[in-house]
């Protein structure tokens, strides 16, 4: 299908020539704001660096460092939201647009429970029960959402045209949505002070690492880990694979295949919990729409990942957090471009497009079910 | 209880007693989640001034009351496939409906009892005494807990019943609350037309009471109305009186188009007379509606025609709105250069058309290759990317970031100007442009270009195999559609004077889209219809509609709806031949083989009405 493969066959029409156009400047616009910003690195005053933005200082490696951590941590979110995406594409074949929402509740119940022990007193004194039980309840809403997704909105449309189950989860992640505004109110509602011996800074290696943010890239870690068991070593796994593989096949096997979805949805779910969890205690903040932004950039980690691709999913969580942290300042500055930290979001979008264009198949490849590639 | 279920006979009779228990039971306990859900939700509080039927009945009332009747209705209704006989109905359905209504009106008991012990409002924001005090209808807690279950229990029975009436029946009780709820739902409208400029006071005086809602004998009226109405209905379809749709759909050739030539003018010169007789606010919800009319007609070709799937819709719209401001307002950003010009309306509407082509050739041919599912979301990125743009400092010299672009002149027509104010002109534009889509889009889909479009939302690979160039047909879609965009984006900025970038979020696709779904991928006079029920009634997302009191309630209604209609009727309210034939494909190729069975067997001799369902 890609433009690539495309063209040796047909003759280059005029859209192949603008796409080749949009590759080659995108590919220009990155490396060279690169190169632009390295050289500046080097010496500010060199007059490459300056063409585009004269008043240019560069990044400490204060600075820098600060960056690339913030940007794990949060990529290491996307990642366990991407996971999510990426299974249920593996063995469903579409994209679960409302998986952003399971992750918004899974933050939105941490939020609720984190302040009822706050107000119980148990959130201080003892904080790692108090957050291991405020991940188990997330964990648990967050796989009722999407168990309940799936039953109610997914399963009767399975074999209908390939818009219509699309539609629908643009519609169940609205409906999500707004059931949190007329139940919870519109408001941002923030979560408990953390702990200070959390939040202050320590040395990992030779790093400065914020307590908070090495928090959750271990969390992020460990269930990684987890669901990598999961899958890799277990009987579930081994069905889960099945289905994405063949469904009709993997049922002839003795595979419940209903089940197994279900199961994926539920592991994406609670993979979704987690990382709600994660944001929460990262930003302490959560409104309505938290999930919507993370749920679209978590969907492009995974197609950058390469959608299919558990590994990949978590790698490609990282490419992009690290990206949208580090190329407003490394590609957009040196372009001479102001307010750039207005345009992160537009970054991550830019990313989806660039990866989109030229490797469709994302940067560690795809691993396709059968009925894609027919 | 009468005669058991058709699908029940092979199951032994406590197997199936148990399973018609757990059908109840469960119908019942969603029923108490969701009658809790939409209490919990404030519905009936906030829904409360408005009133229905003075003082008997107020909307936020309505608004549980109506859940129960359906549940009891669903909880004994059966799909009947072709060639299975419907079973008889009976007490056994009216005692279901009932049961179910009982359980649910438990669940609310159970509210009151919790809402009066336990303070959850820490994370439930409408657990407030107002809700309680309305669940009990202002009497005492014991009042409260008792009246539930009975209520529920009554009107579930009226829904279980609504089985055992015939179809008459069936069809004049559906009348008369249509006809009482439309008559108090279009109060505004009614009002403003007999009373504006018609010197019918005396029937607005009947019907309505002062302070809003239908007044008894109003209502009364609106309910003989409604019942005469569904009794000529009722004789219509028996054949005594004449009906006229079903006489339309039975001409052909000349005949019919002279009949649609009919249809247009009727409907053109009372778009004409219409805004006359209305006054302001009636005047800016149709020109609302109109704005969101022509948005979703161009809608309708990306995603009904082409069935391209484009989430960033509201790109095109942004784009058009802020090439007017920028080209008419004197307040735009100073980053411009002298030679752009602060021209006239007309003149920055070509520009519109020029830029808006570029815009849909921009972000379309990145996109058009790519799988149908990413390409909804890469279109969305786009349009969060084109906000970003306008919102941030970086171009702000020349959008004017989050300020916008203010003081955008009216229209300058020579003999009169159209201003933002003058919500009668603003229609009338809104209306010249709106009939120029319909007449585009009707013309399109007739065309050879439209029936390319159809054979690509059928099926890409066969349409390219007949020889469509997919890729430049799929262009000329969003290039078309991002050009009616871009209209409505122009009149907008005229209308409302100013322009920000929190105009032109993606919720603005998501609401289009819902209107395309629910009026009906593919069909015209559906997209009309979705645009003026839903954005009229219900409001757009910022401008108010008809019922202002669900806009905090519209939002989760359009989610709820667009389930729905994905999972009860794809094709959408008016829908498309053709597009119902695609989406159904599989319950038409069934009945036929049904069909094919019963005929086989009545050859056989054996009695129809008995074949086993598939």
């Amino acid at each position: 299908m890609t433009a690539a493969v495309r063209s040796k066959a047909a003759p280059r029409t005029g859209v192949d020539w603008f796409l080749t156009f949009m590759r080659v400047g995108l590919s220009f616009f990155f490396i060279s704001g690169v190169i632009m910003f390295v050289l500046q690195q080097i010496d500010p005053q060199n007059p490459i660096a300056q063409v585009f933005n004269p008043d240019a200082t560069g990044l400490t490696a204060d600075q820098f460092e600060g960056l690339i951590i913030s940007g794990l941590s949060q990529g290491a979110m996307y990642g366990l939201i991407a996971l999510g995406y990426s299974m249920v594409y593996g063995v469903l074949g579409f994209i679960n647009f409302a998986h952003g929402e399971v992750f918004m509740v899974g933050a939105m119940t941490g939020m609720i429970t984190s302040n009822k022990l706050e107000e119980a007193g148990l959130w201080e004194d003892a904080f790692f029960v108090s957050l291991v039980f405020i991940i188990l309840v997330a964990i648990v809403c967050s796989t009722a959402t999407a168990v309940i997704m799936e039953r109610v909105a997914y399963r009767p449309l399975r074999g209908s045209p390939r818009l219509i189950p699309l539609i629908t989860s643009i519609g169940v992640s609205f409906l999500i949505q707004n059931i949190s505004i007329v139940l919870l109110g519109p408001g941002a509602k923030a979560y408990p002070s953390l702990p200070d011996w959390l939040s202050q800074k320590r040395t990992v290696l030779f790093l400065e690492v914020e307590g908070t943010k090495l928090m959750v890239i271990l969390v992020a870690a460990i269930s990684m880990a987890g669901l990598w068991y999961l899958v890799e070593r277990t009987k579930t796994g081994r069905a889960m694979r099945a289905v994405a593989e063949d469904k009709e096949i993997a049922s002839l096997m003795g595979i419940d295949v209903n089940r197994t979805i279900v199961t994926t949805f539920a592991v994406g779910g609670a993979m979704a919990g987690v990382a709600g969890i994660l944001w929460g205690i990262l930003f302490r903040s959560v409104i309505h729409t938290t999930g919507f932004l993370p749920g679209i950039k978590a969907f492009s980690a995974a197609v950058v990942g390469g959608i299919g691709n558990l590994g990949g999913a978590m790698a490609g969580g990282l490419t992009l957090g690290s990206a949208e942290s580090l190329a407003p300042l490394m590609v957009l500055e040196p372009w001479g471009i102001n307010g750039v930290s207005q345009l992160r979001d537009a970054v991550a979008f830019l990313v989806l497009i660039f990866v989109l264009l030229v490797r469709p198949t994302g940067l560690f490849g795809e691993r396709l079910s059968a009925e894609d590639r027919a | 209880m009468s005669a058991p279920m058709a699908t029940n006979e092979t199951l032994p009779a406590r197997a199936a007693l148990d399973q018609e228990w757990r059908k109840v039971v469960n119908h019942g306990l969603l029923l108490a989640l969701v009658l809790v859900f939409v209490s919990l939700a404030n519905m009936p509080v906030s829904l409360d001034s408005r009133m229905i039927i003075e003082p008997m009945l107020s909307m936020g009332y309505l608004s549980l009351l109506w859940i129960p009747v359906v549940m009891g209705f669903i909880v004994s209704s059966e799909k009947v496939l072709e060639g299975i006989a419907y079973h008889a109905k009976g007490a056994r359905e009216v005692l279901a409906g009932g049961l179910v209504g009982l359980i649910g009106g438990l669940g609310l008991s159970l509210l009151v009892v919790l809402i009066d012990n336990f303070d959850l409002r820490d994370p439930l924001v409408n657990w407030s005494p107002a809700l309680l005090d309305l669940l009990q209808f202002g009497n005492g807690i014991g009042f409260g807990v008792i009246i539930w279950p009975v209520l529920g229990f009554g009107l579930g029975v009226f829904g279980g019943a609504l089985h055992i009436f015939t179809a008459m029946t069936r069809t004049i009780v559906g009348w008369v609350l249509g006809a009482v709820l439309g008559i108090a739902v279009f109060e505004t409208v009614i009002i403003d037309l007999l009373t504006e400029r018609l010197p019918f006071e005396f029937i607005t005086d009947w019907f309505y009471f002062i302070r809003g809602g239908l007044s008894q004998q109003g209502a009364v009226t609106a309910a003989l109305i409604g019942g005469g109405l569904g009794y000529l209905r009722v004789l219509a379809q028996r054949g005594v009186v004449p009906t006229p749709v079903q006489d339309y759909k039975q001409l052909v050739g000349p005949e019919r188009t002279r009949a649609n030539t009919i249809i247009i003018i009727t409907c053109g010169v009372a778009t004409a007379i219409l805004p006359l007789l209305l006054g302001r606010i009636t005047n800016e919800l149709l020109a609302n509606v109109g704005l969101f009319v022509l948005l979703a007609l161009g809608l309708n070709i990306v995603v009904g025609l082409a069935g391209i799937l484009d989430l960033g819709y509201v790109a095109f719209f942004a784009v058009g709105g802020y090439a007017t401001a920028i080209l008419t307002s004197p307040n735009r950003g100073d980053s411009w250069p002298d030679w752009v010009p602060q021209s006239h309306w007309f003149a920055a509407l070509i520009v519109v058309i020029l830029l808006a082509i570029l815009t849909g050739l921009f972000i379309g041919a990145p996109v058009i290759r790519m799988r149908g599912d990413y390409l909804a979301i890469v279109t969305l990125g786009f349009g969060e990317i084109i906000r970003l743009l306008f919102l941030s400092d970086w171009l702000g010299g020349y959008t004017g970031g989050a300020q916008g672009v203010t003081n955008i002149p009216g229209v300058d027509l020579g003999f009169v100007e159209i201003k933002g104010t003058d919500p009668r002109a603003i229609f009338y534009l809104v209306a010249v442009f709106c009939a120029i889509a319909i007449y585009v889009s009707w013309r399109l889909e007739k065309s050879r270009l439209g029936r390319a479009w159809m054979a690509i939302r059928e099926d890409e690979s066969v349409a390219e195999a007949m020889g469509i160039n997919t890729v430049n047909v799929k262009l000329m879609a969003f290039v078309v559609g991002a050009v009616l965009a871009s209209f409505s984006g122009a009149i907008f900025a005229a209308k409302v004077g100013s322009i920000f970038p929190t105009s032109f979020i993606i919720l603005v696709s998501i609401v289009i889209l819902v209107v395309v779904i629910v009026g009906g991928m593919g069909n015209i006079v559906g997209v009309i219809a979705g645009a003026a029920v839903l954005i009229g009634v219900l409001g757009g997302p910022k401008q108010p509609g008809l019922l202002a009191e669900f806009s905090e309630f519209k939002l989760l209604i359009y989610g709820a709806l667009l389930i729905f209609m994905m999972l009860k009727r794809p094709e959408g309210l008016v829908p498309n031949v053709r597009r119902t034939r695609e989406l159904h494909q599989e319950e038409f190729l069934q009945d036929a083989w049904l069909r094919s069975q019963v005929d086989a067997d009545e050859q056989d001799g054996a009695p129809s009405g008995e074949v086993a369902p598939a």
